[in-house]
C-alpha cells in the first residue's frame, strides 16, 4: 500500500493524536495546548484538502483497517461525498475553535479542547467508515464528545437541557443497535457494500422485517437530523449551550443528513426488495413539516440564539425536502445546500455571540438595548448571516435554493416542496427582519445612556466575516461547487461501484 | 417452553418496563428504565447470533457448527459504551438536581416558581 493511501485514515488518527495532548499540556502550558489544537485543526484541514483532491479522481479507495479484507475487517471507504464533507467539517472546526481561542470561551473549563478533538474523531470517523456498526461507534464518539461540550461552562439551564439532550441520544442509540441488530440477524453482515448485496437476495419471508429494519435505522438517522417529530431536543439544546458550541454542532444534524443519503441508495436502493426507497414516503412530509416549523420558529424566538437554533431546524427540513426526492440531481442540490446551510447556521450563532459580549445584561435577548459597542459592524455582519440563512442574494443560500427548486420541478411532489421552500424562506425573512430591527435600530423608550462594556477588541468578529466570506467564495464559485456535487450524487446513485470498491471485482 | 420464547419475553418485558420507565417526570426513574431498556438491547443483540446450545464459539477440532461470534463482540462493545453513558446520565441528573433542585427531567420544580427563559 502506498503511503499516499494511508492517508485515509488521517482524519481519524490526528484528532486522537491532538486530542490526548492537548489534554496534557492545557494542564500547566495554556499556550502550548492551545498551539497545539488549534495545528491540529490545520492538520485536518490540510488532509481533508489532499483527500478531496485524490478524490478528484472518480475513483471509490477502500482502507481495510489492519489489512482485513471486507467483508470481515472494518474498511473505510473514501468517495466524493465522504471528502466533501471531511474538508466542509475541517473548516468549519478551524473558524470556531479561532473563535473559541479568541474570546477565551475554551478557558471556562478544563477539557474544551480535548473534547473538541474527540468531537472531530467522531464526525470524520462517521463519513469515512464503510461498516454500520462501526458507524454506531463513532455516532457515540461524536455523542460524548458533544455531551462535554455542550455542558461546557455550565449552569442549571445548560444543564437541564443537558439531561434532556443525552436521554433522547441515549435512546437513539438503542434504537441504532435494534436495527444493526435487525440488518446482521437478516444478513450475517454489518459491512455496507455486503449488506447491499444481501439485501437484495433475501427471501420473500424476510421482506416485512427487512422494511422495519430500514424504517428504524432511518429513524435513528432522523431524530439526529432532529427531523420533526424527532426535533424537541434540539432548540433547546442548541439555545443553552455555548453559542461557539453550537455553531460547531451546526454540522452534528448533518451528519443525520448524511448518514440517511449514505444509506439509503446504498442500501434501499431499486434492488432492495420490498425495502426499495422504504423511508420515501414518510421523508418528504416529515422534512416539509420540519422545514416549517423551523422557520415559524424564527419570528417566534425571544433570543438569537434560540432564533439561529430554528433556522438550523428548518435548513436541515430544506435540506431533507431535496433528499427525500431521491433522484440523483435532487441530492446534489440538497449537498450543495447542506455546505451553504452549515456555514450559515455556525455564522448565525457566532454572531449572537459577539453580539451578547457587548450587550452587558440584555445579552442574546431580541429586545431594543441602549446603543452599545460595535453595534453597526454586528449589524452588518447579522445582515449578512441572515440573508445567507434564509437564502436571498448575493450569498450562495440563493443558489442553492434556486438549484434545489429547478431540480424538484421535474417531480411528483414539486408543487408542496415549491410552496415550502419559497413560504418558508418569506416567514425566515420577516423573522430575521424584526429581530435586526429590535436589536440594531430601535432605541429604548427615553435617552438611556450607552452600554458600558469592557474594551474588546475586534478580532472577535474574524470568525464570523470569515464564515461570510466562505460563503461569498461559494458563491462566486458555485459552478465549480454545482460539479462538485453532482459529481458526488452520481457515485451515490452509481451503488455497484461502491460494492466493486470495497468487496473486489466480482461483479454480483 | 422454548428457549426462543424465554429470551423473547424476557426481551419484552425489559423494552415494557424501560419504556414506560424511560417516559417518567423524574430522571431517577428515568435513568432506570434506560438501563433496562440498554439490557433489553444488549439481550436483542445477543440473541441474532441464532440461539444455539453446545457449539463452540470459534474453533474445536472436529466440529463443523459454531455459534456466531460477532455478535459476541458487538455485544461487548454495546455493554461498554452504555455502561459510560449511564454512569455520565446518573452524574448529570445528579447535578441538575443539586443546581436546579428539582429531579424532573424538564428542570420544572412541583411548585411553580419564576420561570427563567430558555
Amino acid at each position: 500500500m502506498m503511503p499516499i493511501d494511508q492517508l485515509v485514515i488521517a482524519p481519524i488518527v490526528i484528532p486522537a493524536i491532538v486530542a490526548p495532548l492537548t489534554l496534557l499540556a492545557m494542564r500547566r502550558r495554556r499556550r502550548v495546548g492551545m498551539a497545539l489544537s488549534l495545528a491540529g485543526c490545520g492538520a485536518m484541514l490540510v488532509a481533508a484538502l489532499a483527500l478531496f483532491g485524490i478524490a478528484q479522481d472518480d475513483a471509490i479507495r477502500a482502507y481495510p483497517l489492519g489489512g482485513w479484507p471486507a467483508p470481515f475487517g472494518i474498511v473505510l471507504v473514501l468517495d466524493r461525498l465522504s471528502a466533501m464533507m471531511l474538508v466542509v467539517a475541517a473548516v468549519l472546526a478551524l473558524v470556531v475553535m479561532l473563535h473559541a481561542v479568541v474570546t477565551t470561551v475554551d478557558r471556562k473549563g478544563w477539557h474544551f479542547h480535548p473534547m473538541f478533538h474527540f468531537q472531530l474523531l467522531g464526525l470524520n470517523g462517521a463519513f469515512l467508515t464503510g461498516d454500520l456498526f462501526n458507524l454506531f461507534v463513532f455516532f457515540e464518539v461524536l455523542l460524548i464528545a458533544s455531551y462535554g461540550l455542550m455542558l461546557h461552562g455550565q449552569g442549571a439551564a445548560r444543564l437541564k437541557a443537558g439531561v434532556t439532550y443525552v436521554i433522547v441520544n441515549i435512546v437513539g442509540s438503542a434504537l441504532f443497535l435494534i436495527a444493526l441488530g435487525l440488518l446482521y440477524g437478516l444478513t450475517g453482515t454489518l459491512n455496507m457494500a455486503d449488506l447491499a448485496r444481501r439485501i437484495s437476495l433475501l427471501g420473500a419471508e424476510d421482506q416485512g422485517l427487512i422494511r422495519l429494519a430500514g424504517l428504524l435505522l432511518l429513524t435513528v438517522f432522523a431524530l439526529k437530523a432532529a427531523v420533526v417529530p424527532l426535533h424537541l431536543w434540539l432548540p433547546r439544546t442548541y439555545a443553552a449551550t455555548t453559542p461557539v458550541i453550537a455553531a460547531l454542532f451546526a454540522i452534528m444534524t448533518k451528519v443525520g443528513v448524511y448518514a440517511m443519503i449514505r444509506t439509503v441508495p446504498l442500501l434501499f436502493g431499486d434492488s432492495a426488495g420490498a425495502a426499495a426507497w422504504v423511508p420515501a414516503p414518510w421523508l418528504l412530509p416529515a422534512a416539509a413539516v420540519t422545514a416549517i416549523v423551523g422557520f415559524a420558529g424564527v419570528p417566534a424566538a425571544r433570543a438569537m440564539r434560540e432564533q439561529a437554533a430554528f433556522a438550523i431546524l428548518g435548513s436541515t427540513g430544506t435540506v431533507l425536502l431535496a433528499v427525500s426526492c431521491w433522484t440523483q440531481e435532487t441530492t446534489a442540490a440538497a449537498l450543495f445546500y447542506l455546505v451553504h446551510a452549515t456555514y450559515a447556521g455556525a455564522a448565525l450563532f457566532l454572531v449572537a455571540d459577539a453580539t451578547s459580549r457587548r450587550r452587558g445584561q440584555y445579552g442574546d435577548a431580541i429586545v431594543p438595548s441602549p446603543r452599545f459597542a460595535g453595534q453597526q459592524a454586528l449589524g452588518l455582519l447579522f445582515l449578512a448571516a441572515t440573508i445567507a440563512a434564509t437564502g436571498l442574494p448575493p450569498l450562495s443560500g440563493f443558489v442553492a435554493k434556486l438549484f434545489i427548486l429547478q431540480t424538484t420541478f421535474p417531480t411528483k411532489a414539486w408543487v408542496a416542496i415549491w410552496a415550502t421552500v419559497l413560504c418558508t424562506t418569506l416567514v425566515g425573512v420577516v423573522g430575521f427582519a424584526r429581530c435586526g430591527s429590535a436589536l440594531f435600530w430601535k432605541a429604548p423608550a427615553g435617552d438611556a445612556d450607552p452600554i458600558a462594556s469592557v474594551e474588546r477588541s475586534g478580532i472577535e468578529f474574524a470568525a464570523p466575516s470569515a464564515l461570510i466570506a466562505l460563503l461569498v467564495l461559494l458563491m462566486l464559485g458555485a459552478g465549480w461547487a454545482t460539479t462538485q456535487t453532482q459529481a458526488a450524487a452520481a457515485q451515490i446513485y452509481a451503488p455497484q461501484r461502491y460494492i466493486l470498491a470495497v468487496l473486489g471485482g466480482e461483479p454480483s | 417452553m422454548s428457549l426462543e420464547f424465554l429470551i423473547a419475553s424476557a426481551i419484552a418485558v425489559l423494552t415494557a418496563g424501560g419504556i414506560y420507565l424511560s417516559l417518567r417526570g423524574r430522571t431517577f426513574q428515568v435513568v432506570l428504565g434506560l438501563t433496562l431498556l440498554s439490557y433489553a438491547v444488549n439481550l436483542f443483540l445477543f440473541a441474532i447470533g441464532r440461539l444455539v446450545v453446545d457449539r463452540p464459539p470459534l474453533f474445536a477440532k472436529g466440529v463443523t457448527d459454531h455459534a456466531d461470534p460477532l455478535p459476541q463482540a458487538l455485544v461487548l462493545t454495546a455493554i461498554v459504551i452504555t455502561f459510560g453513558m449511564t454512569a455520565l446520565v446518573v452524574i448529570l441528573s445528579l447535578r441538575s438536581y443539586l443546581e436546579s433542585g428539582s429531579d424532573q427531567v424538564d428542570g420544572r420544580t412541583d411548585i411553580p416558581r419564576d420561570e427563567t427563559p430558555l
